[in-house]
């Protein structure tokens, strides 16, 4: 059952202003199409023609200056009902504040109808120029005429993708206009051109709509597109995050009664994070606590890249590594990455690659070919060489969590193994 | 605490706790765009919500949650600074026309850009000043992974009884460092019930109160007319200047939150007999908090711990609890000393002992070193 869509017939514009028009003729269209006044959710914006929804019977939802078009998309997001309407109504100044949000709705072909007013100019706010306001149009703040090349609206949303875009003169009867942009699979946008009395018409005495939108290079039209509708499919998922974790059973021990902080630096690409989430697991399996943190410049591919790992027999709540007790360092990046740190380490062991030169230290230096089982595994192989040489915990447990993670395949374990036991 | 056989010891880190709470608690979609160091929330949000949605900018994400919001969904989003800046007007609409949905807020060195991958605590005083008028807006804050599981839950629960946006507030270190955890040990998270409003005999406003905050109808029903807006309004939701009634309604946005405020006050007070000093820090201080007050303890010294979780509006209780200890030291990891600014002011008593640090976590040893000079 369908009911009127407007509260009343006397609507809060000044005389002869084209929102009035829009306004009844939008309400018209929908009654025609069968909407009940609750099937449509009208979002409005600032200006005024924001100011129609107390005089509509339709669910209303009025938002920010500019914004309509996205509240407006938020609202269809969340529709599961597409027997309902979303209309959104957006001034030439709204248009120009929130294009992205037009353009963005018109790109995902979102099943909601864009009406701008385009009355060429800030009506609100004193009669300012707009980005929509037609080149030569005179506002209180282009007194000459706007001597910019406005924004083509139509031409813009139709190439993002919308389903259909018109320009029409805001001039009698547009109703049929309307219907038709409403009726509409996919995004839809229609600019009424009008001319604001209040201002439009006093600083352009004279000039006729159609006339200026014609003089400054727009036609009226309409233009398809036939990009596919946006479905809600697109995007849904569902999975516990939980369940796609890896249990860690303690099944090794190790020989840990205190904290160990150790820091492993590389370059990026050489399986610094990868060496030292599997040391950080392989230790789980022993019963120790860890923590992991990640260090690497914004370009993740070049430059650095630094773990910072605690292994404690009890649980760990500050996870941060001043100066640690153990450094693998396997590359020059990561070297000067710390080199301040290693130099301040009192005891403790530094693992470095033989190339390198290490620096001043009062930590233990065991200086190794880690680079001969080739860059990407040179990481791996100190981290492995560490917990053997070390004693932490079982070996076995970092070959367990190699096979478990599936690496055994991809990393060179028995070669690695080998020169482990030469 | 409960057990059960799918749960147990694994690497995990807060992002993964976090959304996988939310969605359990009733989150239904995650809106957003990719930012240091929010981006794991934005990956586990695309695996895990029923609708993920790209925006391409923040001011659409938060627009496109207001929509979503609207229609009964309780949205998510995740974001830093410099999106949240952006954000702001839409979450002042939000919180204005009264839409549900919950902001992580993963705070990291400024100004500006400043530095995307370093953590840190410099966005309590702009979130204690994001609405205009001043009107607060809850704020929780994680302090350790069962808070990334916990508070994550209840910042969707404050959002739908009390009709706001929420902010869920954390930093780079909390939800990107992996540990050791043990999931069996996380409670069981109900699905936050939405009794929507069901009188079909009267006619329902959308913002007439009961016990503060309007029963909640979305715009996808045709029972009744919902009219939402960010200007000001009356009860109906019809603009108005600044009639008594559309006042009474602005007013009423700020009680909510206070006088509501027991339904989500939370904090961690560990006391140990005799203590005359208290160490406060949240967040990611707050790990540091507890390992100095463990060695104080340790070495003799009675400490006690005030960990808030509750952050804005500041609970009075705050307050109390440091006025009863003859020295009181209070670490964040900004310079300027935020939490304390809201406790005292610009008048910090002077058993107050503050420890703040820039672009570097505060280790349990410079706390520790405050609480014995
Ligand atoms: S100021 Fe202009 S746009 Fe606004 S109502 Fe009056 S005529 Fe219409």
């Amino acid at each position: 059952m369908t009911g009127s869509m407007l509260k009343t017939q006397s609507l809060p514009y000044c005389k002869g202003c084209g929102h009035d028009l829009i306004a009844v003729h939008t309400t018209k269209a929908l009654e025609r199409l069968g909407y009940d006044p609750l099937d449509v959710i009208m979002v409005t914006d600032i200006g005024c023609h924001g100011i129609i929804d107390k005089c509509l019977n339709t669910h209303t939802v009025h938002g920010l200056h500019g914004r309509s078009a996205a509240l407006g998309a938020g609202v269809f997001f969340g529709l599961e009902d597409t027997d309902k309407k979303v209309v959104v109504f957006i001034g030439d100044c709204g248009a120009t504040i929130g294009l992205q949000h037009i353009l963005e709705a018109a790109r995902l072909n979102l099943d909601i109808c864009v009406v701008v007013h385009n009355n060429m100019l800030y009506g609100m706010t004193g009669g300012q120029t707009s980005g929509l306001t037609p080149q030569g149009f005179r506002t209180t703040t282009s007194g000459e005429g706007n001597p910019l090349t406005a924004y083509d609206i139509c031409q813009l949303t139709h190439t993002a993708g919308a389903s259909y875009v018109a320009r029409i003169a805001g001039i009698g009867d547009i109703s049929a206009d309307l219907e038709k942009a409403f009726s509409q699979k996919g995004f839809s946008l229609i600019e009424i051109m009008e001319i604001c009395p209040s201002y439009g018409v006093k600083l352009n005495p004279g000039r006729k709509l159609k006339d200026v939108v014609k003089e400054s290079g727009r036609e009226f039209g309409e233009w398809l597109g036939n990009r596919q509708v946006f479905t809600h499919q697109q995007g849904k998922k569902n999975s516990d995050l939980l369940q796609q974790l890896q249990l860690i059973k303690k099944q090794f021990s190790h020989k840990l009664d205190d904290l160990q902080t150790i820091v492993i630096s590389g370059s990026a690409g050489e399986g610094v994070q990868l060496s030292a989430n599997l040391l950080a697991k392989a230790a789980m399996s022993t019963g120790l606590e860890v923590t992991q943190k990640g260090s690497y410049p914004v370009t993740v591919g070049v430059g650095f890249s630094t773990a910072e790992i605690n292994l404690s027999p009890d649980s760990v709540n500050f996870h941060g590594i001043s100066i640690p007790r153990i450094a693998i360092i396997t590359s020059t990046d990561g070297l000067n990455h710390n080199r301040n740190r290693i130099q301040q380490m009192g005891s403790g062991t530094l693992y470095i690659d033989s190339s390198l030169t290490p620096p001043e230290t009062s930590a233990k230096i065991i200086s190794r070919d880690f680079r001969s089982m080739g860059a990407r595994n040179a990481s791996i192989y100190a981290m492995m060489y560490y917990i053997q040489e070390s004693g932490v915990f079982d070996m076995e447990a970092i070959y367990h969590i190699m096979e478990m993670e599936g690496k055994s395949g991809k990393l060179p374990v028995e070669k690695i193994r080998e020169a482990l036991n030469d | 605490m409960q057990n059960t056989e799918k749960t147990g010891r694994t690497l995990i880190d807060g992002s993964r706790l976090m959304i996988e709470a939310l969605a359990r608690a009733g989150a239904d979609a995650f809106i957003g765009y990719p930012i240091t160091p929010a981006n794991l929330l934005y990956l586990y949000g695309s695996q895990r919500m029923d609708l993920m949605l790209s925006a391409p900018d923040e001011i659409t994400t938060l627009q496109w949650m207001a929509g979503l919001s609207a229609t009964g969904k309780l949205p998510v989003t995740a974001t830093s600074f410099p999106g949240y800046a952006l954000m702001l007007e839409s979450v002042n609409m939000a919180y204005m026309m009264e839409l549900p949905m919950v902001i992580i807020l993963v705070q990291r060195l400024g100004p500006a850009t400043g530095t995307a991958t370093c953590g840190a605590q410099g966005d309590l005083l702009l979130l204690h000043g994001s609405i205009s008028g001043g009107h607060p807006m809850p704020v929780l804050a994680t302090s350790g992974f069962e808070d990334c599981w916990k508070l994550a839950a209840k910042a969707a629960e404050v959002a739908v009884r009390l009709r706001t946006p929420v902010v869920l507030l954390t930093s780079k270190e909390e939800v990107m460092t992996q540990k050791s955890f043990d999931t069996s040990l996380l409670e069981t998270i109900e699905r936050v019930d939405r009794p929507w409003y069901s009188k079909t005999c009267c006619s329902y406003k959308s913002y007439k109160p009961g016990n503060l905050v309007p029963d909640f109808l979305p715009v996808i029903q045709k029972e009744h007319q919902v009219r939402l807006n960010a200007s000001t309004h009356d009860q109906e939701g019809i603009l108005q200047h600044s009639t008594t009634e559309a006042m009474e309604n602005t007013r009423r946005l700020e009680e909510k939150v206070i006088n509501r405020m027991n339904e989500y006050i939370i904090y961690e007070h560990d006391i140990q007999a005799g203590a005359d000093t208290l160490i406060v820090a949240y967040g990611i201080t707050a790990s540091a908090a507890r390992d100095a007050a463990a060695s104080l303890r340790r070495k003799g010294k009675p400490t006690d711990l005030l960990v808030p979780a509750s952050l804005l509006p500041i609970p009075a209780e705050y307050l109390d609890i440091l006025g009863r200890y003859s020295k009181v030291v209070i670490a964040e990891e900004n310079m300027n000393h935020q939490l304390a600014t809201l406790l005292y002011g610009q008048q910090i008593p002077k058993n107050i002992q503050l420890v703040n640090k820039l672009g570097k976590m505060i280790s349990p040893e410079e706390i520790i070193k405050e609480v014995l000079p």
